[in-house]
């Protein structure tokens, strides 16, 4: 396979992995508002801090409005992490690497597209963003399905899993770093409802919190979480499993190539860094300082990846 | 004169009812509800939209890709018709071949006195680094796509040969699924002849012409400039079709003496090296040097036989526009048989005798450069004001060479659908041939443009023209 298209195929659903991610975060930053009433600049204060738009947000606006908020994370193409520039780079990507997608992976890559690009046309108003954000994740998960239904298991196939859990793994340490001093133990805040809530958006940004009440009795206590979104293997967007389904795919490519390179030791002693950890040790270390370094050696390893296997000259 | 005239239609003969090929579409088409078929009709276009069959429109904005409009009435021919139309177009193909390869050898048809010495030479399209060059197999034209155009029940001209790198296909094939899709049980009455494994054929033609430096199965690739190219769809789609890799320049270096691709495992040469570039881009070191869509050094590794390159650089002088009215010798001259396909008449306004008759005539003439393609930069005479007359004349005047000159033909109508139901418009046709060094091989069908404007005989895309799928029946 060219290196240009297994790059095309690793940035193609990154970005889509991307679009997914900020709808969801949009969705919890959306019910905080409105469950806090009043003032919640705050919270999309740290929304745009989470999809790690700073400064690009404050280089076009001075406050941290919810419509606007809503507006830059969806729509605006001058954010190039934004759902609608999302979609457009990942389905440019699938152009670019048509040849290597099966004709139902590309027509779900298009209408996504096209639907997407379409409900976003104008700024969304307050009553439909929900239903926006329903379609967006929808149109993911039809093109993740046609993905898994249609496409051969070759190194293709490897290099769109590999895209796919190194950004669902960099997009949940970041949630989680955004929110991490909620998560710290602190008498003084136990119990409080606004803590409740504040527990509720991280379950929320990584769809998890049917599953927390459902594995704890729904008994919500922050350390609790951080060990389920960072932990637990089981929960389809924590780290832990991210990173397992790195190493694995990466194995994969190691198998069918017969080389194993840098990348793969590379998520091989992550992986096991990770699986040797208990949460205790990492609260002992510092949760924030863990996920710095945590997000640290994720970009290194796409960097990595992107050597080992040529996408670009 | 093209109000007045009576067009051959495709469907219909003089008495109104149907011709022999569209005997069962008509029956079944009678039965149908227009209302159903303007329905079907939409349909189309979100089938084309979702599979994004579209093309980019230079100057437009980039985001913008547009559809080619089908129509869903097909072009039908018979099967009859059709092995007519495909011995002459291989007698072509194989004449075209044979010039190639006589003009940048030994030259025997200008020293024969056919053709004027000064027509090739000082031709641009003519590339003397072609000069003693031989293609591997000695295939100069691996595809070709013949222009064909039609007046009357047994009267078809040859328009143009594409003998550089014509497109289209994709549509030809596109459609057929299309109309397989949304009208299966015409498909069940009528038996139609199938295009789908053109690009199977594609594939063995070319692999038949792989050089001498290929080992084992031989590999080929497409070379597209990339995805803002207006035919990037046409380029993807056969790369995928033919299970061939899609290239662009900068995937590609010189590694041992071989065009090799960058890929995950490191570089691999390639044999056969499809490319949808045109030969000045193709080498920065020998054409044009601000190139980014070519490889630097592939023109050396071509002229040692080390990849072959489709079509083979140089073969623009064979469908050169100044060329073309030479087309009957040139068939004559290589296979010693008259031409089975007609050439359109031309006056070449080189000539001062025929720049004289041309001006004098202008508002009956089709006048084409000899250089153009897509309908640009030509003057359809009949359809001009009188303003657009006095400028092409002034144009003609200064560049005299730059022109030719034809009648202007009463090309044939097939009905579309339209909101009032079935109206004519007028199509011509473009069968896509292969040539291998053992074989030329048709697909039976090609695609059909439409010009829908109503009146309007300029069928490019460019121009607001549609396409049809096009029917050879099994008969």
């Amino acid at each position: 396979m060219l290196g240009k298209t297994a790059g095309g195929l690793f940035w193609m659903f990154r970005y889509l992995e991307r679009s997914e991610n900020t709808a969801r975060l949009v969705d919890a930053g959306f019910r905080m508002a409105l469950v806090r009433g009043g003032d919640s600049s705050e919270e999309w204060a740290s929304v745009i801090d989470t999809a790690g738009a700073r400064s690009a947000y404050l280089s076009a606006y001075d406050s941290f409005d919810g419509a606007r908020v809503v507006d830059f994370l969806l729509r605006d193409t001058g954010n190039p992490s934004s759902v609608l520039s999302s979609v457009e780079t990942a389905r440019s990507n699938a152009r670019l690497v048509r040849t290597a997608l099966t004709r139902e992976v590309w027509e779900a890559t298009n209408e996504a597209w096209m639907s997407i690009r379409d409900s976003l046309k104008r700024p969304v108003r307050v009553q439909d963003v929900h239903d926006v954000l329903a379609l967006i994740r929808q149109q993911s998960a039809l093109v993740r399905g046609a993905l898994h239904g249609s496409m051969l298991r070759n190194d293709g196939y490897d290099f769109a899993r590999i895209g796919t859990f190194l950004e669902r793994a960099d997009n949940t340490a970041r949630i989680l770093d955004v929110k991490y001093y909620v998560l710290l133990p602190s008498l003084a805040q136990i119990g409080s409802s606004l803590d409740n809530m504040q527990w509720e958006t991280v379950l929320r940004s990584v769809a998890g919190q049917r599953a927390y009440r459902w594995l704890t009795g729904g008994e919500i206590a922050p350390m609790g979480i951080a060990e389920f979104v960072i932990l637990d293997s089981r929960m389809p967007r924590s780290l832990a499993f991210s990173v397992g389904k790195l190493a694995e795919n990466l194995g994969y490519l190691e198998q069918d190539y017969g080389i194993r390179h840098r990348s793969q030791e590379m998520a091989d002693s992550l992986h096991a860094q990770l699986k040797g950890r208990t949460i205790d040790t990492i609260f002992e270390g510092g949760l924030h300082e863990f996920l710095t370094d945590f997000l640290r050696d994720i970009c290194s390893l796409g960097i990595q990846i992107e050597l080992d296997y040529r996408f670009f000259g | 004169m093209a109000g007045t005239t009576r067009f051959f239609d495709e469907m219909l003969g003089g008495d109104a009812t149907a011709r022999e090929p569209y005997r069962d579409y008509d029956g079944w088409f009678r039965a149908e509800d227009i209302a159903r078929l303007r329905r079907k009709s939409d349909e189309a276009e979100t089938f084309f939209r979702r599979t994004g069959i579209t093309f980019n429109v230079y100057g437009a904005d980039e985001a913008d890709e547009r559809l080619i409009p089908f129509d869903i009435v097909p072009r039908i021919l018979s099967g009859r018709e059709w092995s007519r139309l495909a011995r002459g177009i291989e007698q072509r193909v194989r004449a075209i071949n044979a010039f190639l390869h006589d003009i940048y050898h030994r030259q025997e048809i200008l020293r024969a006195g056919r053709i004027p010495k000064n027509l090739i030479v000082h031709n641009d399209a003519f590339l003397p680094q072609m000069i003693g060059v031989t293609p591997p197999g000695g295939v100069y034209t691996h595809i070709v796509g013949t222009d064909l155009v039609r007046t009357g029940e047994d009267e078809f001209y040859v328009l143009e040969d594409n003998a550089r790198t014509p497109s289209g296909v994709s549509y030809m094939l596109e459609n057929r699924e299309t109309m397989l899709q949304m009208f299966p049980e015409l498909f069940t009455r009528i038996r139609v002849r199938p295009v789908s494994d053109y690009p199977t054929r594609l594939r063995r033609s070319l692999a038949a012409s792989a050089p001498s430096a290929c080992e084992g199965k031989p590999v080929v690739a497409v070379l597209t400039p990339g995805i803002h190219n207006s035919a990037y769809f046409e380029h993807s789609f056969l790369a995928d079709q033919m299970g061939a890799e899609l290239v662009e320049g900068h995937d590609l270096r010189v590694v041992d003496g071989r065009i090799a691709m960058r890929t995950t495992k490191g570089y691999q040469p390639i044999d056969v090296l499809y490319r949808r570039v045109d030969d000045e881009f193709l080498d920065p070191l020998i054409f044009r040097p601000d190139s980014m869509l070519g490889v630097p050094g592939i023109f050396d590794v071509y002229r040692a036989g080390g990849i072959t390159i489709a079509n083979a650089p140089g073969t623009g002088i064979a469908d050169d526009k100044a060329i073309y009215s030479y087309m009957p010798d040139i068939v004559e001259f290589y296979t010693g048989e008259k031409a089975i396909l007609q050439n359109v008449p031309t006056w070449r306004c080189s000539d001062p005798d025929a720049l004289f008759f041309v001006l004098d005539h202008l508002a009956e003439l089709v006048v084409k450069e000899v250089h153009g393609s897509g309908g640009y930069g030509m003057l359809v005479g009949p359809a001009a004001s009188k303003k657009e007359l006095a400028a092409f004349r002034a144009k003609l005047a200064a560049r005299p060479a730059n022109y030719i000159a034809q009648p202007t033909l009463a090309l044939s109508t097939c009905p579309i659908l339209t909101k009032a139901g079935l109206a004519p418009r007028h199509v011509d046709l473009r069968p896509y041939v292969l040539v291998a060094p053992d074989r030329i091989d048709l697909v039976p069908g090609g695609l059909t443009r439409v010009a829908l404007k109503k009146g309007s005989l300029v069928v490019n895309s460019s121009q607001g023209g549609g396409t049809k799928d096009t029917w050879v029946l099994e008969d």
